[in-house]
């Protein structure tokens, strides 16, 4: 069965519309990559699915519960979903340590112990022990993700949806960070990735998904997607992309 | 007629307990009432908004001399006496609460968006997002303005002059009628408030330096 169920989805912001009827179907386990120019509405889809931004029609199913705007059902459904961003969002006031656990004891009820030990575990998962004791700004761009990442592993959620986390790292930093995610791919991880990295899409996704102006273009293995695109808009993305 | 001496001071500075006392209350009294209407700013209930922003918007323009007389004088036509000291002190505060709310809910709105986000992300509610992760952050840019008010709150506390109430300001006015020796008297007057204040605004620096100290860590490194 599917963990996330996409069907009909509608959103707009006042005149503009950003989804328009789109159905996705994500299993458990698989790697999604969502691709498309910008505007194309990918962002927002992938928000629509932990309820960050809410829709105008159509639903959302994660895990056999339906998607509601209400604050209590929300925080049942964000303990099973991590998300990470393209800003990192870390809580710049708190060490990489207690950014790790602030939902651990707060959402999971941890002891200090219980939260502690999470936090090595997922922060050698992301090769990044070393800096418990360290402030945010301390690190570089590449690190700081890496330690969103590993925030929300500390979770256990059964999907991680990933928003274009490497679009504001130097070319140089954004491969540890890929590297991280591959490793969860290959661990078994559901990610949902909105993502420009179309060799890392080629690579490690199972199904790569074009949307093109509010829908869902085009999908299929990438094996077969790059090979022999069907659209010209995807024909023509993907040109724009190689340069 | 008499010369202004060393009791005359000390006659002041008694009186400048009063404008401590007062400021205290409005800085207390406000900052609870404060506190309460920047959360009732950023609610999403929409009737709070409105009537928080109503409150502050009547407060805000309306001159606190006013506001102290609809107490001391309003008041006691619907047979309610209020003491002089009463009625300052339901004043000061209820405008300073006002002032309090409007600076405190733009430092907290001053915050990434993306801070709510990762943090309702993980399941966080929204009180506990405000209360761990936003609220600390709010605290450096909120600083200065609300020290620089609570500067603005104790020079208002001599608006009580003008219902009687025998503060600082007043106190010199009356040394004054006494000794008519106006400059050497505000002069004095003047001088204490400034070591009131001062304190104040220098205990904000040091505040500033040190809500941030892990920043000045990295520049040293």
């Amino acid at each position: 069965m599917a963990i996330v169920n996409l069907s009909g989805v509608r959103k707009s912001y006042g005149a503009l519309t950003v989804l328009r009827d789109v159905s996705l179907a994500v299993e458990r386990g698989a790697v999604v990559a969502l691709v498309g120019r910008s505007g194309s509405g990918k962002s927002t889809l992938l928000r629509c699915i932990n309820g960050l931004e809410p829709i105008d029609g159509g639903e959302v199913v994660v895990d056999g519960r339906r998607v509601e705007q209400n604050e209590a059902s929300l925080r049942q459904l964000r303990q099973e979903i991590g998300i990470v961003f393209q800003s990192y969002n870390l809580f710049p006031h708190l060490t990489v340590e207690r950014n790790v656990t602030l939902a651990l004891s707060l959402v999971k009820k941890m002891s200090a112990q219980e939260g502690r030990a999470v936090a090595e575990k997922v922060l050698s998962q992301v090769g990044l022990r070393e800096k418990m004791a360290a402030y945010p700004e301390q690190l570089s761009g590449g690190q700081q993700q890496r330690v969103a990442i590993a925030r929300s592993l500390a979770m256990q959620p059964k999907l991680m949806l990933f928003d274009e986390v490497t679009s504001a790292l130097d070319p140089e930093l954004k491969e540890e960070v890929l590297k991280v995610m591959e490793g969860l791919a290959r661990e078994g991880m559901t990610m949902i990735l909105v993502t420009h990295e179309m060799d890392f899409a080629r690579r490690v996704a199972d199904q790569v998904v074009f949307m093109h102006q509010g829908r869902i273009h085009e999908q299929g293995p990438p094996s077969r997607l790059f090979a022999e695109p069907e659209t010209p808009e995807f024909r023509q993305f993907i040109a724009s992309t190689l340069n | 007629m008499r010369t202004f001496t060393s009791h005359d001071i000390l006659f002041l500075l008694q009186a400048a307990r009063w404008t401590l006392a007062l400021s205290l209350l409005a800085f207390v009294g406000g900052g609870l009432g404060g506190a309460i209407l920047a959360v009732g700013r950023i609610s999403r209930v929409r009737a709070l908004r409105s009537l928080a922003s109503l409150y502050i918007q009547v407060v805000q323009g309306t001159p606190l001399l006013i506001q102290l007389f609809i107490w001391y004088f309003g008041i006691s036509l619907l047979g309610a006496d209020l003491s002089p000291i009463v009625a300052a002190a339901i004043a000061l505060t209820l405008y300073s609460s006002a002032f309090f709310a409007e600076i405190w809910r733009g430092a907290i709105q001053s915050i990434a968006k993306g801070q709510w986000e990762s943090a309702s992300s993980l399941g966080l509610t929204r009180f506990e997002t405000l209360w761990y992760v936003i609220l600390p952050q709010s605290l450096r840019p909120a600083l200065p303005p609300t020290v620089g008010f609570m500067v603005q709150i104790v020079k208002n506390t001599s608006l009580a002059a003008l219902v009687g109430f025998v503060e600082l300001a007043r106190a010199g006015q009356l040394v004054n009628n006494i000794t008519f020796q106006p400059l050497p008297v505000f002069a004095c007057v003047a001088v204490i408030y400034f070591a009131i204040c001062f304190p104040l605004s220098a205990l904000s620096r040091w505040l500033e330096r040190r809500t941030h100290g892990h920043r000045q860590l990295v520049r040293g490194t």
